[in-house]
């Protein structure tokens, strides 16, 4: 996790570099009283393609990386530009309230529904009190009982997933962290209300899973979501850490990659240059999509909703009979 | 802050391999071919006639324990079942050894046994790491499943291998083990698994990852029909198998000195910095946490089991409703 004002994206050098040059171009045309909105023009020109070029063509390193952007939104953010009257519940009723999960009630429109999902912290303090968005074993249990909650009220649980992996810690393992996650999946998979699911940062393994179980499982453009991660996966395949880029490719980690293996059913589109770039563009784009997957499933046959969910999955593994 | 690299234990994924397993020498006999239940019949030899694995008992007269240093007659460990008479410490045992002390001789029936790992992610190396640990393990597979009788109660057995590629759960791991609680459930059986895996199998990529899902939600099956599953952790149980159907049995037994959790020591440590207590995520440590029901020694499994299954045979309750 760098330092948030030092976060670059190498990729974006080249367009990074021309867009300031554009910015010198016309301070010194107004210094000077020059008139040079001519040649401004044919640069920003250059620029708007040389970003197409860049964000039309991102390698799924280049996705994680955004994906891991600082200034991505969170779920926080997400809550205000997606949803109205949200009303934060707390706690798992056993240890603690752990922020790094947030919960509780809102409208999406006038739907009454339970969102969950991770937070990551928007700066360094934020961070740390956020255990950089990585649950504990109560936050697991804190979205159980919300899910739990919202079953029996009847209403649609939507989670947002944005997690870099379960949190290796010593307390995180004596109060079994493997226990939650699991528990956390199992209750989802059997949950009578609809679920959906939206990957938006880091999709990181277990943690993600343990509120990635759902009816429709929806993935941001630039989001990845993977066993590992590519660092993690280098370090076994090549005992290199630094070969995440390679790792990255073999993984099949980007939206376009699980819509193929059938894990993930929409790619949500992103801002050209990233999420990060314009939250409210993002956010109505996830709203929209939110909106058109829920209503055919809240219509829908509770039993014939259940059925489908356990055959969702039951057919993800790919192995060979003879 | 420093770079984290922890998904690797976290999750459980490693790369190491023991090259154990036992020789089988009936492997292939008894073979048949069905859509969906596939039943392969083998007799229960006697375990002394098992070749020693490699790693784990090394070739000769003599094995010294791993945790006391004694110096034990291999002929006195096999009978043993693998448990220095000594210090009692648990040496891992492969699939077919730990099914042929366990259960009735002659009762176990495999199923599924045709179900085998593919490579859809066309993965590096991973080809190599399964023909290597085919050839090794003497398996199809990372795991065994099949029905049998322990203490003549009837049951649908799971016993994973750590021999092959880690007892590494992918696809084929996660299909064998659904359909054997799917046929629990339609024949109304208990489940009793084995686990010893440090995880999801990366060579699968998201597709071990979701076998956790399918595993998980697969039980909910048995729970509906009131079916005991009995879930039995043995050296190590970590990482995605831990954090998926491993940890969810109604009862939660663990063989002694097991390693069992989610992230790794080695990575918490690199992580946060922490000093870990001594016997940190061993059975005791689990059972000390409340994580686990029972700490049995492997001699006294079958027996505790056997009275475990006996306590709730009367299966196929009616259930309103």
């Amino acid at each position: 996790m760098s330092n948030v004002s030092n976060y670059n994206l190498d990729f974006e050098k080249p367009l990074k570099e021309l867009e300031k040059r554009i910015e010198e171009i016309r301070l010194f045309a107004e210094e000077k009283q020059i008139d040079m909105s001519e040649e401004i023009r044919r640069m920003e020109e250059k620029a708007r393609s040389l970003k197409l070029e860049i964000f039309k063509n991102l390698t799924p390193w280049q996705k994680v990386q955004i994906a891991r952007h600082p200034k991505r939104p969170t779920f926080l953010e997400y809550i205000e530009l997606i949803f109205h009257g949200f009303i934060e519940l707390h706690g798992d009723r056993l240890y603690r309230d752990d922020p790094a999960l947030v919960g509780g009630l809102a409208y999406l429109e006038d739907i009454p529904v339970t969102i969950i999902g991770q937070q990551k912290g928007r700066d360094t303090k934020e961070n740390i009190f956020r255990n950089f968005g990585m649950p504990h074993p109560e936050g697991y249990r804190k979205a159980i009982r919300l899910m739990k909650q919202a079953e029996k009220f009847g209403r649609p649980v939507i989670t947002f997933v944005d997690v870099a992996g379960a949190f290796p810690g010593k307390e995180a393992e004596e109060r079994g962290q493997g226990e939650a996650v699991a528990k956390a999946i199992m209750e989802m998979a059997g949950l009578k209300t609809p679920i959906i699911v939206v990957i938006t940062g880091e999709g990181g393994s277990g943690g993600a899973l343990a509120v990635g179980v759902g009816d429709r499982v929806l993935m941001l453009e630039n989001a990845y979501y993977s066993v590992i991660t590519p660092e993690g996966c280098a370090s076994i395949l090549w005992k290199d850490a630094s070969k995440a880029e390679q790792a990255a490719e073999v993984l099949r980690l980007t939206a376009e990659d699980l819509v193929e293996l059938q894990v993930v059913d929409e790619i949500i589109p992103e801002p050209l240059g990233g999420a990060h770039t314009a939250y409210e563009e993002m956010a109505a784009n996830i709203k929209g999509s939110l909106l058109k997957n829920l209503y055919p499933l809240i219509n829908d046959d509770l039993n014939t909703v259940l059925s489908r969910r356990y055959q969702k999955f039951r057919q993800l593994g790919r192995y060979l009979e003879e | 802050m420093k770079e984290i690299n922890y998904d690797k234990d976290v999750f459980g994924l490693s790369d190491q391999q023991d090259e154990g397993g036992d020789k089988w020498v009936f492997k292939d006999l008894f073979r048949s071919k069905q859509k969906y239940v596939t039943i392969r019949q083998r007799e229960v030899p006697d375990s002394s006639l098992h070749e020693p694995s490699k790693k784990e008992v090394p070739d000769g007269l003599w094995v010294k324990c791993d945790q006391c240093n004694q110096m034990i007659y291999h002929k006195d460990l096999v009978k043993n079942i693998k448990v220095c008479p000594k210090c009692q410490f648990h040496f891992r045992i492969g699939a077919w050894e730990r099914i042929n002390y366990l259960v009735d001789p002659g009762s176990f029936q495999e199923l599924f046994a045709t179900v085998t790992s593919d490579d859809p992610l066309k993965f590096p190396a991973y080809q190599e790491k399964l023909a290597k640990s085919k050839k090794a393990t003497e398996l199809e597979e990372g795991v065994v499943t099949g029905v049998g009788n322990i203490g003549g109660v009837s049951l649908a057995l799971g016993v994973m291998d750590f021999g092959f590629i880690g007892g590494s759960m992918g696809s084929a791991i996660g299909e064998k083990l659904v359909r054997l609680f799917e046929y629990a459930a339609e024949h109304g059986l208990s489940v009793v698994t084995f686990s010893a895996s440090g995880g999801a199998r990366m060579y699968e990529g998201i597709l071990s990852l979701m076998q956790m899902a399918t595993t998980c939600q697969a039980l909910n099956c048995l729970a509906e029909q009131a079916l005991l599953y009995i879930s039995v952790l043995t050296d190590p149980t970590t990482g995605g198998v831990f954090a998926s159907f491993a940890s969810q049995g109604d009862i939660v037994v663990a063989e002694p000195g097991a390693l069992i959790g989610f992230a790794g020591a080695r990575v918490i440590k690199q992580t946060t910095r922490q000093t870990l207590p001594a016997g940190f995520q061993k059975s005791e440590f689990l059972l000390e946490h409340g994580m686990i029901d029972l700490i049995i020694n492997r001699k006294e499994l079958r027996n505790t089991l056997a009275r475990l299954l006996r306590y709730h045979q009367r299966r196929k309750r009616v259930i309103n409703q």
